[in-house]
């Protein structure tokens, strides 16, 4: 089996934005769309100061919410663990996105564009069926269903991951197989100290957080 | 030590959807109420049924002028292996359609029948909230119990001001209503305390205050006002009219805050930080490995 996982490593990530603006890029996303966004917290009192830069979105979780109160159907879960959005069953009604404890989902009621009317590129990318639906990060599947298709690894070959992945300057985010020991991901999951985002509600998020070495933690 | 960013009220729901939990909650409330009282006369209780159904179909009707392609509205249907909102939805087809039966025919047995789709409805209602994991206001699963006594509290309220004015014999649905009240105040308890340490600071200061309202207008002024009404013949109109408003009025302003005041999500938490740079504690003067 195949369990596709995206990696974020918070000692590397550096608040850059590059994986939001190249999410918003791959995927048209209209204003105030941020599939991948990255959170940005501080800890502590001065001098005793900590930054952290924490990218978020959808978990592509082994029980994701969303698709449980789905009443539409449109939410699925594939069984490489990419969660997806039918759009044309969705109804809009928001329940995806009141249950989904990452406030990963958005859904526009009216088409919207960054200098109000449309960019050439804007008018090219725009599609009508995402209006008044629920959407949300997709893991980039067309890109990994494409990649696949010709004999790519996830993760791996950039024409077969996740554009955020792709543009991460700073190599923190990573992609692949935990299911394969050899890959990428599961090898970062063996060598480092890693959670999961509110990881007690059950839902097995498919998206990791690294914050220290598994060696010098022990 | 949990590290994280506040949490943030949900916008996704606004009163639209609120007004499905109250308009929805009083009509289930008062065809549960209906089946098992008193309520004298058929035009009275054929207006009573109507009435319910009509609250019922308004609140599906408020739901439905939010959602963001209604022209897909049966779509809500499709899941009711695992969605509560496609089994609500089927609920309220049953609900609607028996009810109307009983409306038209007054048949004891369609009322008891439409009633039982009503206590599903109202049920359905409730695991909605109760399945909204990002809401901790909502996944608390007490919440459930809450919502459908409030309903019947409601429903109950309703029928007692309306009954009030008409000036029809309903002692039942008086004793319903004294039950329902102190059934949702003592729901509202259990619900507050369990909700306490897990609704953040903003959410519970939210419940907090619409939680006065519905023990002081929505339990204590109801119970008051209905005894007037029991002991005071000449008050009884005006006492059963009140009592049944505050009843009313208080379920309704608690289930809107329920459903958005009060829907903080909790925001994202981080239980480890990381570990950047060198290890170890240095020291003014001292030299770096």
């Amino acid at each position: 089996m195949t369990r596709w996982v995206m990696i974020a490593d918070l000692r590397r990530c550096v608040g850059c934005q590059t994986c939001t603006a190249a999410c918003r890029q791959a995927n048209a996303t209209p204003p105030g769309v941020q599939w991948r966004r990255v959170l940005d917290m501080e800890f502590g009192e001065y001098p005793a100061v900590k930054r952290v830069f924490v990218p978020v979105g959808c978990m592509h979780c082994d029980e994701p919410p969303c698709m449980q109160v789905c009443p539409s159907t449109a939410t699925r879960k594939r069984a490489d663990g990419v969660v997806t959005i039918d759009y044309d069953l969705c109804i809009g009604c928001s329940y995806c996105a009141v249950a989904c404890p990452y406030q990963a989902r958005y859904r526009t009621d009216a088409p919207a564009f960054a200098y109000g009317e449309p960019t050439a590129a804007e008018s090219e990318e725009f599609d009508a069926a995402r209006i008044g639906v629920a959407t949300k990060c997709t893991f980039c599947v067309d890109r990994i269903d494409a990649g696949t298709a010709r004999g790519l690894v996830p993760g791996v070959d950039p024409d077969a991951t996740p554009a955020c992945v792709n543009s991460c300057i700073a190599g923190a985010l990573h992609f692949g197989d935990r299911d394969d020991p050899q890959s990428n991901v599961s090898r970062l999951l063996a060598e480092n100290r890693h959670f999961r985002m509110h990881e007690s509600l059950g839902t097995g998020p498919g998206f990791y957080y690294l914050w220290d070495r598994e060696a010098e933690a022990a | 030590m949990i590290y994280g960013s506040s949490p943030w009220v949900q916008r996704s729901w606004d009163v639209r959807a609120a007004l499905n939990f109250s308009l929805g909650g009083t009509g289930s409330g008062m065809l549960l109420v209906l089946a098992f009282s008193d309520v004298g006369g058929d035009t009275a209780l054929r207006g009573a049924i109507l009435l319910a159904l009509a609250l019922v179909a308004a609140g599906l009707a408020a739901v439905w002028l939010e959602i963001g392609r209604p022209a897909r509205a049966v779509h809500v249907l499709l899941n009711p292996f695992t969605s509560w909102m496609s089994r609500e939805s089927l609920a309220a087809v049953v609900l609607l359609a028996v009810g109307a039966g009983a409306a038209a025919t007054l048949r004891v047995e369609l009322l008891i029948a439409s009633a039982l789709a009503a206590l599903a409805f109202v049920y359905c209602q409730g695991r909605i909230l109760q399945n909204g994991r990002g809401i901790p206001a909502w996944r608390e699963p007490t919440v459930t119990a809450l919502i459908v006594v409030t309903a019947l509290a409601e429903g109950a309220g309703a029928l007692v001001a309306v009954g009030a004015l008409a000036r029809a014999p309903m002692r039942v649905a008086l004793a319903w209503c004294a039950f329902a009240v102190i059934a949702r105040a003592w729901a509202w308890s259990a619900y507050r305390r369990r909700v306490t340490g897990t609704v953040p600071g903003p959410g519970l200061a939210v419940l907090d205050r619409v939680g006065a309202v519905l023990v002081a207008v929505g339990t204590l002024a109801p119970l008051a006002l209905l005894l007037a009404a029991a002991l005071v013949p000449p008050a009884a109109t005006v006492a059963g009219v009140l009592a049944g408003l505050a009843s009313l009025a208080a379920g309704w302003v608690f289930k809107i805050a329920l459903v958005t005041r009060a829907a903080y999500n909790q925001g994202f938490a981080l239980p480890q930080l990381p570990v950047r740079g060198a290890r170890g504690t240095f020291h003014r003067g001292e030299a770096r490995p």
